[in-house]
């Protein structure tokens, strides 16, 4: 294999691959990436078994073939070479290293043949659906906080992804939480999507999906059947496994009795949860709302450091409630909220609060109240 | 308030303080006489129960007081505790049942009654407390006690109200203590160790490096087995050395614990007596009698462990975040495991369901020794537990065992069961504990 390349290209690329690579493995294959050249583009896959990432960039193929090498070392190579210069990849004769040459720069990798790569199969799709790269943004964007890291409910680990009947209108709904908060986001379902079934995207991919769809107007392809997925952006193809697992009946911990209306102006009762929540250093630390009278008043008592507190306007007109939430619940909740307000429905102290965007009636919010 | 003499004073048996330099007491005629220069300037105690286990029991088995005794648990456990004539026959904690049996074959093996010792532990510490409330608990029989400032509320200084406390330990619980008086931690627990049983020893702040300089480094707290022996490969073996040797190089050569080793080579230290030392864990295991390797052998265990460390987590008001199994194989491999939750757990509910998620992935036909579970990363209940919002059973489940708690409580440990433990007999009960 031999081929010549832009340094901008190779970087962008690997950096959308080397992420997937574990920095810690014990099958060393899995710390490589997979190159491949052919016609006039370079091919490079990365994997961790669960999730592969897949791009292509365009370059000069001198010699055709495919090799493995590590993947953040190469990238670490790439990323240090000048702005501007040109790199090229060469295999050696013996075909166990593969040298890195740009300008007066010359490296020397080892490497694992291309045959021993591990190929994700993806078997067949049963949906496929395109949609706005800002669509599939917004979902995650709204969701993955609540994402789970307890690794005993594995299957809260990820964001639930399924559609389903509302208003005679057919959704496509992206739901994620950890047993104290909830979030659910939904869009019109795109066509292709109907009949889908529910899945649950790891967290992972989720992360990484992210960073892919950063880049606005593109279309992105989505192929799914109850155990793989796979995203399609421009060059770059994404395929994961799904969690196994089931997805527990969020519907019936969404409050619908909730009669206490709390409308707060989002940024200033964000700040204000920011600024008394940090005389408490320790987390997972209660703020407690003092609701009532047209205002909120906030207040973090800490044994070890003090006290703090502050008031801000809101209306509210039901008997006066106090109740206490995880201030970094709140602040994760309330940086969601795109509108100048915040819609609260409450019920009493220990029961779940309902949050929400007046402005977007597409994404909701359930908090866990704690002790206070 | 008289004070006598620090040089004359007082008896440790009737607390009479002395008046002449006489060998024995001028009013009981015991030889027990407690004298020194700094004798009522000390407040820093360290104070620790004597063969506990063993001499609880022989307090509640009149017939094997004479008689040796070991602590410990079934044919393939270790000792836990041996009382004083047991261990003069050679018998030491922590050995093998059989080797113990082998040192001394006529003595009275008695399984321990944790639940026993923790009562009396907890009335000890109660008593502890009446003294002072700078009471640090180090395990169930022992403690740092800070009597600083308490002079005025006893009427008589730090030494004179530990004798009264050691006096009201023997005449009202029938046990024995050995109490270690110096002005640090540090000293303090070496002095406990000076004269057991029934000591009393006072380390003052003028003698502790000439106290220090003969004894061997491994006697610096913190200094273990592997630290030593690269002490050693250095040269340094006695705490003398350390004293003469500049504090950056010590640094320099051994970090962190080089400051450590030149402070407490000189007798300074200046940790305080914590009341809310954090633990670290609570754990608790099992060695079986037969190496085990089906999860439906193992999960009962598991399940009685579980019970028993969040009865301890209960009772001594914490909550803990991480979980750890572990495990020994046949052949005397150790396995821990951890999982970190979400938030910290005290029921044996979650710690069990936790414990038996990782144990299902280690079940693979290998057989195991031993088992055990506990819970690190310890801190205040306030937080503990909180309300789920998917696992809606979750609360009911808590519930259900704070009912159980109660009846336990009332009726004895075996008073309600679940289905994993019931019925199973010792199965079910780990025949022995350490933590």
């Amino acid at each position: 294999m031999r081929v010549t390349l832009e340094r901008s290209n190779l970087l962008k690329s690997l950096n959308h691959v080397h992420r997937v690579v574990e920095r810690r493995n014990t099958i060393p294959i899995l710390s490589n990436v997979l190159l491949k050249a052919e016609g006039a583009s370079l091919e490079m896959k990365a994997t961790d078994l669960d999730l592969e990432v897949t791009e292509a960039t365009s370059a000069q193929v001198d010699q055709a073939g495919a090799t493995t090498v590590p993947a953040h070392l190469l990238y670490d190579i790439v990323r240090k070479l000048p702005d501007g210069s040109e790199v090229m990849l060469k295999v050696e004769e013996d075909g166990g290293s593969m040298s890195v040459i740009s300008g007066r720069s010359s490296f020397r990798l080892q490497c694992l043949p291309q045959a021993d790569f591990p190929e994700l199969t993806a078997g067949s799709f049963s949906h496929i659906f395109r949609m706005d790269s800002d669509d599939l943004k917004g979902l995650i964007e709204k969701t993955q906080f609540a994402i789970s890291t307890e690794e005993t409910r594995y299957y809260l680990n990820g964001i639930f992804f399924h559609t389903l009947e509302d208003g005679g209108q057919l959704k496509l709904r992206a739901v994620a939480t950890d047993g104290h908060r909830l979030a659910r986001a939904e869009m019109e379902a795109p066509a292709g999507s109907e009949g889908m079934p529910g899945i649950i995207i790891p967290r992972k991919t989720v992360s990484e999906l992210q960073k892919l769809v950063d880049d606005p107007d593109i279309k992105v392809t989505v192929e799914l059947s109850d155990t793989k997925i796979r995203f399609t952006l421009g060059s770059v193809i994404l395929t994961s496994k799904l969690i196994d697992g089931t997805f527990p009946d969020y519907q019936r911990v969404i409050p619908t009795g909730n009669d206490k209306e709390l409308l707060i102006d989002r940024q200033s009762f964000g700040q204000a949860v920011d600024r008394v929540s940090t005389i408490s250093s320790e987390r997972g630390r209660a703020v407690k709302l003092a609701i009532g009278n047209g205002q909120v008043v906030l207040t973090v008592n800490n044994p070890d450091s003090g006290s703090a507190t502050e008031e801000v306007a809101a209306g509210y007109e039901a008997d006066p409630l106090e109740i206490g939430f995880n201030a970094k619940y709140l602040l994760d909740v309330t940086s969601q909220i795109g509108g100048s307000e915040a819609r609260f429905l409450l019920a009493d102290a220990g029961s779940p609060t309902l949050i929400s965007d007046p402005a977007d009636p597409d994404a909701l919010y359930v908090l866990m109240p704690m002790r206070v | 308030m008289v004070v006598n003499d620090p040089e004359a004073g007082f008896c440790r048996d009737c607390l009479r303080l002395q008046r002449g330099p006489g060998r024995r007491c001028e009013a009981c005629g015991s030889p027990r006489l407690l004298r020194h220069k700094e004798l009522y300037r000390l407040a820093i105690a360290h104070i620790d129960c004597d063969a506990f286990y063993a001499s609880v029991e022989k307090r509640d088995r009149p017939e094997v007081r004479d008689r040796p005794v070991i602590i410990g648990g079934g044919k393939r456990g270790v000792v836990s505790t041996a009382c004083y004539i047991a261990r003069i026959r050679g018998v030491k904690s922590a050995m093998p049942m059989f080797k113990a049996l082998e040192a001394c074959p006529d003595a009275v093996v008695i399984k321990p009654d944790m639940e026993k010792y923790a009562r009396v532990g907890k009335e000890i510490r109660e008593r502890m407390r009446a003294l002072t409330p700078l009471v640090e608990p180090v395990s169930i029989d022992e403690a740092f006690l800070d009597l600083t400032g308490t002079e005025r509320l006893h009427g008589a200084p730090p030494a004179i109200v530990l004798g009264r406390f050691v006096r009201s330990i023997e005449t009202e619980m029938n046990l024995t203590v050995s109490v270690g008086l110096s002005y640090c931690k540090y000293l303090a627990k070496l002095a406990s160790d000076l004269q057991k049983p029934r000591g009393f020893s006072v380390i003052g702040e003028e003698e502790a490096t000439t106290f220090l300089a003969d004894k061997p480094v491994g006697m610096i707290w913190g200094v273990g087995k592997a630290l030593e022996e690269r002490l050693r490969a250095d040269g340094i073996t006695r705490i003398g050395q350390l004293q003469t040797m500049d504090k950056g190089d010590l640094m320099a050569r051994y970090h962190a614990m080089g400051e450590r080793l030149w402070s407490l080579a000189r007798g300074v230290d200046s940790r305080k007596v914590d009341p809310h030392h954090d633990m670290k864990s609570i754990s608790a295991e099992t060695t079986f009698n037969e190496d085990l390797s089906r999860l439906d052998d193992l999960a009962p265990v598991l399940r009685a462990l579980s019970e028993k460390v969040s009865a301890r987590l209960k009772a001594g008001s914490l909550a803990g975040r991480t979980v750890v199994l572990k495990l020994k194989t046949a052949d005397f491999r150790a396995r821990t495991r951890n999982r970190q939750l979400a938030d910290p757990t005290r029921l044996a509910d979650r710690i069990f369901a936790t414990g038996l998620d990782l144990l299902k992935k280690e079940v693979d036909g290998t057989r195991f020794r031993l088992i055990g579970i506990g819970v690190a990363d310890l801190g205040s209940p306030d937080r503990a537990d909180p309300a789920d919002l998917v696992d809606t059973g979750a609360a009911k489940r808590a519930k259900a065992e704070g009912a159980m708690d109660v009846l336990r409580a009332k009726f004895g440990g075996k008073a309600v069961e679940t289905g994993y433990t019931f019925g199973k007999g010792s199965r079910g009960k780990p025949q022995r504990d350490q933590d």
